[in-house]
């Protein structure tokens, strides 16, 4: 078994036109996943959800700023690192990831454990 | 980090060496200087030997390759062991003669050199992330290499990693033509005009992410097969298409693309016997290519379909691709390219253009159009509406198209309405729409055609 990140982009505007009933409609979507992830022989070993990018603040050296490091439209809202067999399984999974203003993005985890 | 270790240190060491088997001539070389009888017999002998390894190379690379990288379990080591095996090929073969199974050999000796390698880097090996092979089954010492089934289905594995959807396109056409066919990094550079670095470092990407995202090394699933197949038609057919009209180059055709694409389309129905869609694409290939010799006249200049000379065409293809589309259709809900064949099949195979059987073609394109919704396809249709229903009718469904824009930049657009607006008489817009066609054309040939029907407008 090997270890991805699921990076979940979303407009963050989607949740803010949507309001509670959008985000309610994420919270359960995601505790559908997490059952499907195991139903799929693989395993979440941790996730987040992020607060919005309006709440981050970027440092780059001494320098900090207020905001992401890079405006998009579609921000980083939340990741799961989970545990797959290959990378055709994480993408299985991930199919199945809840991101109704985006999509994620799949991303194997380096291993740094050797050497 | 070792991640960033995976990958390279590779195949450069051999490059040269193998530069000689692949540049080995076909046939032998024309024999050395008279006088010098004996020479000129050991010349003879080495040729020959140089001849077989070529193709073997041509032949075996892909069985020999994929058997390997099972091994090794690490592409860059794998292509190291099979080209050292090509090299000691021609050696032990001008002492032992050409064996009877030069695949089988071959594979033996790369797999061999493989386990040494393993045992001599055993400690090296564990820092690299290596090609993950799932139901590793049976076929897992050097000896099994002619258990057909194991290796038919080793090669299937290589072609599917080859072609998997987590890389681009560009990358899965590079890496196919690399370890499926076995060229050069230069040879793929040049067939697709980018610079041999460019490519190196296309091919080089490609296959540190096959193992760092551990892309399995298998054939896909009955699930995803389909999606997965259609990927792996789609390279070999880029490749025919890429093959068939060089877009930037100035004769028609690049016979090497073309050949290797029908070649791939061979191994591949050879591999899968029963898939209709491999059969289609082969049919389809062989079909189009049938008529390559006329698409140009001796002066290079372009030849429509309407103006071929089609006693020249390769009847022999035409009736291999005409068998194998009634095999692809049957059974029921035809793909896209048993479909595509179908259509090249009922040009093929009237006795003139004016014998086509138009409104069979235009019952095909309705069905190809529902199973690939396409504009091109769309555009291809409304020419073969200009031949049931008349030019008119087909100009309606192009300005449809052009409506849509996704065809915006496609030359045979404005260089179908030329036709069409020139067959009714229509002269001065006809000239305008090839002038469109003319702006949006580098080919050569297909420049000076539209150059030509410009001057017959004005």
């Amino acid at each position: 078994m090997a270890q991805y990140a699921i990076l979940i982009y979303e407009a963050e505007s989607g949740y803010a036109e949507g309001g509670q009933q959008a985000s309610q409609q994420a919270m359960e979507a995601h505790g559908r996943f997490a059952g499907q992830v195991g139903e799929r022989g693989g395993k979440i070993l941790g996730g987040d959800a992020l607060e919005p990018t309006s709440t981050a603040t970027s440092i780059r050296g001494d320098i900090v700023t207020d905001g992401p490091f890079a405006e998009t439209k579609e921000a980083l809202g939340g990741f799961y690192l989970i545990e797959a067999r290959d990378l055709d399984h994480a993408i299985e999974i991930a199919k199945l990831c809840p991101a109704q203003f985006g999509g994620v993005e799949v991303r194997p985890i380096m291993d740094t454990s050797g050497g | 980090m070792h991640a960033m270790l995976g990958g390279n240190g590779g195949p450069r060491r051999n490059r040269q060496a193998t530069a000689a088997v692949r540049g080995a001539p076909g046939a032998p070389r024309a024999p050395g200087t008279p006088g010098a009888p004996p020479a000129q017999g050991r010349e003879t002998a080495r040729n020959a030997i140089a001849a077989a390894v070529a193709e073997a190379h041509r032949r075996e690379w892909a069985l020999v390759l994929a058997a390997t990288a099972r091994v090794t379990r690490d592409l860059d080591a794998a292509e190291e062991c099979v080209q050292d095996a090509y090299v000691a090929a021609l050696d032990a073969w001008a002492r032992q003669g050409v064996p009877r199974n030069p695949g089988a050999w071959l594979t033996t000796a790369a797999r061999h050199r493989a386990l040494d390698t393993l045992r001599r880097d055993r400690t090296l090996r564990t820092k690299l992330p290596l090609l993950i092979v799932p139901d590793q089954g049976s076929g897992g010492d050097a000896e099994a290499a002619d258990g057909s089934d194991a290796i038919a289905d080793d090669r299937l594995r290589l072609i599917f990693t080859c072609c998997h959807p987590a890389l681009a396109r560009e990358a899965q056409v590079a890496l196919t033509l690399r370890l499926v066919c076995g060229l050069s990094t230069a040879e793929i550079a040049k067939a697709f005009v980018v610079s041999e670095p460019t490519m190196a470092a296309r091919v080089t990407r490609a296959k540190k992410k096959i193992s760092t995202a551990r892309i399995a090394y298998r054939v896909p699933e009955a699930a995803e097969l389909p999606d997965r197949l259609d990927a792996v038609l789609t390279v070999i057919h880029l490749l025919y298409t890429t093959g068939h009209t060089d877009p930037h180059g100035c004769g028609l055709v690049r016979p090497e693309l073309v050949e290797r694409a029908i070649e791939l389309g061979r191994l591949l129905r050879q591999l899968m016997p029963d898939e209709p869609e491999v059969c289609g694409l082969l049919a389809l290939l062989l079909i189009t290519d049938a008529r390559r010799a006329t698409r140009t006249d001796v002066n290079g200049a372009l030849q429509l379909l309407e103006n071929q000379d089609r006693s020249l065409w390769d009847a022999a293809a035409i009736a291999e691709g005409g068998a194998l589309v009634v095999e692809a259709l049957r059974g029921g809900r035809p793909g896209r390219f048993a479909l595509q064949a179908a259509i090249a099949a009922v040009h093929a195979e009237a006795s003139s253009y004016a014998a086509t059987d138009w409104p069979q073609l235009l019952v095909l394109y309705d069905r190809l159009l529902r199973a690939w919704p396409s504009p091109v396809v769309a555009l291809n249709r409304a020419v073969v509406t200009s031949m049931v229903e008349g030019p008119a009718a087909a100009l309606e469904e192009i300005a449809r198209l052009e409506q849509d824009g996704r065809l915006d930049s496609y030359r045979y657009l404005p260089a179908t309405k030329a036709d069409l607006l020139r067959r009714l008489g229509r002269r001065a817009e006809a000239r305008q729409s090839y002038q469109d066609a003319l702006d949006l054309t580098e080919n050569s040939a297909e420049r000076r055609f539209l150059a030509g029907r410009i001057s017959e407008m004005s």
